[in-house]
């Protein structure tokens, strides 16, 4: 076998059925090997970037590695920001990059990069395979890493040498990393102690984040939250965790999230950290909780115990794990006036949306295509980067089903690749992607792999002839420069997408929202949505007031 | 405050880049860092020293400790351990001051290791503290180059950084 049939037969053996990418020269080989596998598809983008997001969206929805593949050089280097914005919300990605051969590598080579180098601090690690004798463990290697622990993208190297080298593969069965050991089982003293300490709060909140979502606990943590009723609130990775109708659901913290989360928050005893890696836009700083208050903080990766804000409790290992032996240990107990309170918060800052008659009220449209598709629970939404995104976060109710957005990077143009890999990894699933009109133009040529491969997915533009959440930041911190966000020249969507065989529906105000959704949500392909909103729709909600 | 960090890596091509783009990426800020095989082949040790408050030391051992090449990382415990770093150092000295410099090489227990008319070459194996007085004292002939590892450290002891 050569490198190339050997590098598909182990990731085969890793059950990968999909792979999104891009060829090239130096990845040639690879590809001649792919093509002759009926048990491996080929997704094609149009630029590589996409095949890293469309591999994420893959990911979270399969709850597997995606593997995205691309050629040396520029195809590589294009994929670098899909890793940053994977490595940043901990997701398990395979990447491989074609590279020139390994005798002219280091010789500026045409279309050579130091990709391994490039990823260094992108990567949760990186190989440079230059023995085709190691190319069976370094694939076996690959996904343990990217899957098990704080899950991470992994970057293999393969110059085309190598890929045409022959060898007798061994492939082995197990990984044993002597330096890669994650921890799994929470600590049973830390364990103690949190129970203790949650027995003696009196105002106790939840914070779930992106880690609950990856460790699949989402089930756990509310049990745990109705067993010792603890308000919840979630990061914006931690969105979907629990129902925005659960009465003990709070919203979302951070800059852009829910205001009776915040209160909440500030006014807590004892904040559980769950998965959450307290980002700056969530928690900003120590100031915005309680200076006594306590803080448990359950995490699989330690390095995020005490980075951003100290833990008096830490615990480390599998969330899942520790909140079942949390749920097991600890006995049920009610803080009444405390939940009357924050109930009374959020009742306060759910305000009845409004109906707008020349535009569409986006919090109002996103709560209605909630509903809409509420039968189907388990439906996918992925967000893009921007004000779609809070409107998307903040208002959709998700029962069962995922929320997927570039959270740690804010990578726009991530929505609809996303959503792409998504569908693929649960084809019977509703998956829509919400987007502005800024971010929609940056993923525009995906439209056509969309409907190379059929894959039917839902998109939803919000259309403001503008980059809505920096006109809104200028406007809120700076000056009132809108100048430079204003995306003239916006081309007809409909017309765009009609050249691509789409069909789509204009939504100009709230009166047509109903008939449009039903529309979209009955089509069985790509079906775009393209709502007119108020160029000075803002994203951030007024805080609580303080007297209350 | 300086902290010695004992870090047992895998031996093999690009950690040192790994560690090194850590501490660069992070904002740590190294004082010196040496590395060299260990009695297990497949092992290399790294001897690093960090100028950090208590708080970014515990970040340090833990990123150190997510590298997936990293076997061991341990903050040597103050006062627990023997640090030496070797110096070559090359100093201007005619003739006529060789007897001079030979009494504070002497004196301070360094190894001539090399002698032209004009210059002497000095090896001298020590802590920091000793080199930095050592250096002191040579200032006066003139330092025409300066080499210095950086420091190498050991637990006292039984103890083993490997295992404990």
């Amino acid at each position: 076998m050569n490198g190339a049939a050997i590098a598909l037969e182990a990731l085969a053996r890793e059950g990968v059925s999909v792979i999104f990418g891009y060829p090239g020269a130096a990845i040639a080989p690879f590809y001649e090997e792919l093509s002759k596998r009926d048990d491996i598809r080929h997704i094609l983008v149009r630029n590589e970037q996409n095949a890293g997001h469309a591999a994420s969206g893959y990911a979270r929805a399969s709850g597997k590695a995606g593997v995205c593949c691309t050629t040396s050089g520029p195809g590589a280097t294009n994929l670098i920001t899909a890793l940053a914005t994977a490595y940043m919300d901990s997701i398990a990605l395979v990447a491989i990059t074609g590279q020139v051969p390994t005798d002219i590598l280091g010789h500026d080579a045409f279309q050579e990069a130091d990709i391994t180098g490039a990823c260094e601090s992108f990567t949760k690690y990186s190989y440079l395979c230059k023995d085709i004798n190691e190319l069976p463990r370094i694939i076996k290697e690959a996904f343990h890493i990217a899957q098990t622990g704080r899950p991470g993208p992994v970057l293999i190297d393969l110059p085309i040498d190598v890929q045409l080298a022959e060898a007798e593969p061994v492939f082995p069965q197990s990984v044993d990393i002597t330096g890669y050991k994650p921890r799994t089982k929470g600590h049973p003293v830390q364990i103690k102690k949190a129970i203790t300490a949650i027995s003696e709060a009196e105002k106790p909140v939840i914070c779930t984040g992106g880690g609950v979502v990856s460790a699949q606990a989402r089930k756990e943590l509310t049990a745990l939250a109705e067993q010792l009723s603890i308000p919840v609130v979630s990061t914006l990775m931690g969105v979907g965790t629990m129902s925005i109708d659960h009465p003990l659901y709070m919203g979302m913290l951070g800059t852009h999230g829910c205001p009776a989360a915040k209160k909440v928050v500030s006014q807590a005893d004892l904040l559980i950290l769950c998965g959450a890696r307290v980002g700056d836009r969530t928690i900003a700083g120590r100031g915005q909780i309680k200076s006594d208050a306590k803080i448990i903080h359950i995490d699989i990766d330690p390095v995020e115990i005490g980075k951003n804000m100290s833990a008096h409790i830490p615990i480390v290992g599998d969330i899942r794990l520790i909140l079942r032996a949390l749920l097991a240990e600890s006995e049920p107990c009610s803080h009444t006036d405390w939940i009357e309170q924050t109930a009374q918060w959020k009742k306060d800052s759910l305000a009845e949306e409004q109906e707008y008659a020349d535009h569409v009220n986006p919090r109002r449209f996103i709560r209605l295509l909630s509903q809409k598709v509420g039968k189907n629970k388990k439906a996918i939404l992925t967000a893009d980067v921007g004000q779609n995104q809070i409107w998307a976060a903040n208002s959709f109710n998700f029962e069962g089903g995922r929320f997927l957005t570039s959270g740690g990077m804010g990578t726009m143009g991530y929505s609809i690749p996303a959503a792409m890999g998504a569908k693929l990894a649960k084809p019977s699933r509703e998956v829509i992607a919400v987007c502005g009109d800024g971010s929609f133009q940056m993923m525009l040529p995906e439209l056509a792999t969309i409907m190379q491969h059929g894959i039917a997915i839902k998109i939803i533009v919000m259309k403001n002839g503008r980059l809505g959440m920096i006109r809104e930041l200028q406007e809120t911190s700076f000056g009132h420069t809108t100048d430079c966000m204003e995306l003239g020249s916006l081309p007809d969507i409909s017309k765009l997408a009609e050249a691509y065989g789409i069909k789509t529906c204009k939504v100009k105000s709230d009166a047509d929202s109903n008939e449009a959704l039903d529309l979209m949500l009955k089509s069985r392909s790509l079906f775009i949505i393209i709502c007119s909103v108020d160029e000075n729709e803002n994203s951030i909600l007024a805080p609580v007031s303080e007297d209350k | 405050m300086k902290y010695t960090l004992a870090i047992l890596v895998e031996n093999h091509a690009g950690v040192l880049s790994k560690v090194a783009a850590l501490f660069s990426r992070r904002g740590f800020n190294i004082d010196s860092l040496s590395v060299g095989v260990t009695e297990d082949t497949k092992l290399s040790r790294m001897t690093v020293v960090v100028d950090c408050d208590k708080n970014t030391i515990e970040q340090v051992e833990k990123q150190l400790n997510k590298l997936i090449d990293t076997v061991k990382v341990k903050v040597l415990p103050e006062g627990g351990y023997l640090a030496r770093e070797l110096t070559l150092v090359k100093i201007s000295c005619p003739v006529k001051q060789r007897a001079e410099m030979m009494k504070t090489a002497e004196l301070m227990n360094a190894h001539i290791i090399d002698v032209t008319a004009t210059t002497v070459t000095l090896e001298f194996t020590d802590t920091s503290e000793r080199t930095e007085i050592f250096l002191t004292m040579l200032r006066p002939f003139g330092i025409r180059e300066l080499v210095r590892t950086g420091v190498s450290a050991i637990e006292k002891g039984v103890q083993t950084a490997r295992k404990e």
